[in-house]
């Protein structure tokens, strides 16, 4: 980035203006896969937020020091280790949403979005605003994975967090649950549906 | 008719720009040009203009579709008078409960549909395009007679907005519309639209019939991939109607036969196949191949039946009479807006949709009506066959003009 932005700036613009999901359409891969309940969906945000802010720290502490041609290695090792923390803590306080999880916390290493905060954010900027912007970045992608595992849940289960909250009678008139919601296609067109809704609100973000 | 036009016309000026009901001048519009072929002439350049415009082509479309409706109706009533176990089949009743049965599943197809059209042509300040006069009857016929409204209402929501209007509306479509409701409708609703309890109807339609309980009768090809014959005689064994009679060809080609709404009958899809063939709207280079992909794939299956796949004992005639796959090679592949636009390539696309349909059907037991599936997914390369066939014509053009070149080096 060439001109300075401002620490207020580099936590709030991934909210909406530079959503790593919705506008640099990053780490959809996970989206797809751990949507299906909001719970998971949750956890897995959460750990993201973890993940990027500390590895960005960290990156951005000796990215001085990294030797250009290895850094990609180096940014696989810091992050590689703080997933694995996160694994253990998932698997130690929430066992059964870690096992939902399964594959996809090992595989935050290879999410897009922290590749692609290190290298463009954490590897020119100071500790602190590389901080915030990881922040900044996980919660952006929490947003979305929360919108998409709320819709998902809610039509495909009838559930929020795993409570009953379609009622019954509803079910006894006959209504049923999307079973489409459930399979991986619905969450790309809930995930195309927030875009089609962001860019109808934010002009400047439209193609030609 | 006079009166009807100066009806219109008195009505128009409160449509235009600046009138009270502008809002709705899409509407007014689509009406006006349903009825009386427009009298504005074209603003630039030169244009031949056919009668044979797109409302025309729909209408036929809809006109060919009528003989699967009224055989779909007779069908719907004469499957639930068999259930009831009864002896005698009173032609009219038959008939009238299985119109009871669809028209109001056609009425919120139609509704939901032109409902969703008109809002977006209104919003976009375009006309109203046609194109759902098509899809709203058969989606309706594609289903099987026990789905609820509510989901056809879902469906078709959902595959209005997300198939045709967010591409550009009619004409810009990728897949098949009514398909992918039919799909939608598969995959989020399996239990109303697939195994032994929703093709035929087991309940009093307006007080016309009778409730028949604990009736369950899949259709021929969901008892068969489910049936676990050995051999080709088990296979036609298993295949029974709602009394438990067994299927012969015959039934399976006239259509009496357990299934979705209007595709059971070949004969009637055939009838009306032939319209669309005389008034050149459908293509016979797509049927013809739907059919001879068809043929062969299955009678591949066929010569190397296993027990596994119990639907690979079927022969030929069975395979193309059964389930949706004449339907679909008739109403479904040539539908000119999702198939292919160049001549080999609409043999190469029907011939692989009638090839994907039988692979599909024979050889997942999950799925025994995959003419839908293989449609959609030849929808998919329709552009990429054309593609190529261009590309290799282009190719051998150039490679031609190469060669007259170098026969007569003298210029």
């Amino acid at each position: 980035m060439a001109d300075k932005i401002s620490n207020k700036q580099v936590f709030f613009n991934p909210f909406s203006k530079d959503n790593p999901v919705i506008v640099q359409v990053l780490g959809i891969c996970s989206c797809l896969a751990v949507t299906a309940k909001l719970e998971p969906a949750l956890v897995m945000g959460i750990s993201v937020i973890a993940v990027l802010a500390f590895s960005n720290v960290i990156i951005s502490l000796i990215r001085n020091t990294i030797p250009t041609n290895i850094r990609i290695i180096v940014q696989l090792v810091v992050v590689a280790a703080l997933v694995i923390v996160v694994n253990q803590l998932l698997l130690a306080y929430a066992y059964d949403v870690s096992k939902q999880l399964s594959v996809f916390i090992g595989l935050i290493i290879t999410n897009c979005i922290l590749m692609g905060r290190l290298e463009a954010f954490a590897m020119g900027n100071k500790p602190w605003p590389s901080f915030l912007d990881g922040v900044g970045n996980g919660i952006g992608y929490a947003i979305i994975l929360i919108i998409v595992g709320f819709f998902r849940e809610l039509l495909g289960s009838g559930t929020l967090m795993n409570v009953q909250v379609i009622p019954p009678s509803l079910y006894e008139q006959g209504y049923v649950n999307n079973g489409l919601m459930i399979l991986p296609p619905m969450a790309l067109i809930v995930v195309a549906c927030i875009i089609w809704v962001h860019r109808a609100y934010n002009k400047d973000l439209q193609e030609k | 008719m006079k009166a009807l036009k100066k009806l219109m016309d008195k009505a128009r000026p409160s449509f235009e720009e600046g009138g009270k009901l502008h809002a709705f001048r899409s509407v007014f519009d689509g009406f006006d040009t349903f009825l009386f072929t427009p009298n504005e002439t074209s603003q630039s350049g030169v244009h031949i203009h056919d009668a044979m415009d797109s409302k025309r082509t729909m209408i036929i479309v809809v006109v060919s579709l009528i003989p699967c409706l009224l055989f779909g109706m007779y069908n719907a009533g004469y499957q639930h008078w068999l259930a009831a176990g009864a002896e005698t089949f009173p032609f009219w009743q038959l008939l009238l409960y299985g119109f009871l049965a669809i028209i109001p599943r056609i009425v919120v197809s139609y509704v939901v549909g032109l409902g969703i059209e008109f809002t977006v042509a209104q919003w976009r300040r375009e006309e109203i395009q046609e194109g759902f006069l098509v899809t709203g009857i058969l989606i309706p016929m594609i289903c099987p007679i026990e789905t609820p409204l509510w989901m056809i209402a879902v469906a078709t929501a959902f595959s209005v907005i997300f198939v045709k209007e967010v591409f550009g509306g009619t004409g810009y479509n990728i897949f098949n519309v009514a398909l992918v409701t039919r799909a939608f409708l598969f995959f989020a609703y399996p239990a109303q639209m697939s195994g032994d309890k929703v093709f035929v109807a087991s309940d009093h339609m307006f007080g016309v019939g009778s409730r028949v309980d604990g009736l369950t009768c899949a259709t021929p090809l969901g008892q068969l991939a489910t049936s676990g014959a050995t051999d080709a005689t088990q296979a036609a064994a298993s295949m029974t109607d709602i009394a438990g009679d067994p299927i012969s060809l015959w039934d399976m080609f006239l259509g009496l036969i357990p299934g979705s709404f209007g595709e059971t009958s070949t004969l009637c899809i055939l009838i009306g196949g032939l319209l669309l063939l005389l008034t050149g709207i459908a293509s016979w280079r797509i049927i013809l191949s739907v059919f001879a992909g068809g043929a062969v794939m299955s009678l591949i299956a066929h010569w190397c039946a296993t027990p596994t796949y119990p639907a690979s004992f079927l022969t030929v005639g069975e395979q193309l009479c059964l389930g949706g796959f004449a339907f679909a090679a008739v109403f479904m592949a040539p539908d000119p807006v999702t198939s292919c636009r160049t001549n080999t390539g609409k043999y190469i696309y029907g011939f692989l949709v009638g090839v994907v349909a039988i692979i599909i059907r024979t050889y997942n037991n999950g799925y025994p009506e995959g003419a839908m599936l293989a449609v959609l997914l030849m929808n998919a390369f329709a552009p990429l066959i054309d593609y190529c066939v261009v590309e290799a014509n282009v190719r051998r053009r150039l490679a031609r003009g190469k060669a007259a070149r170098q026969a007569s080096p003298s210029k």
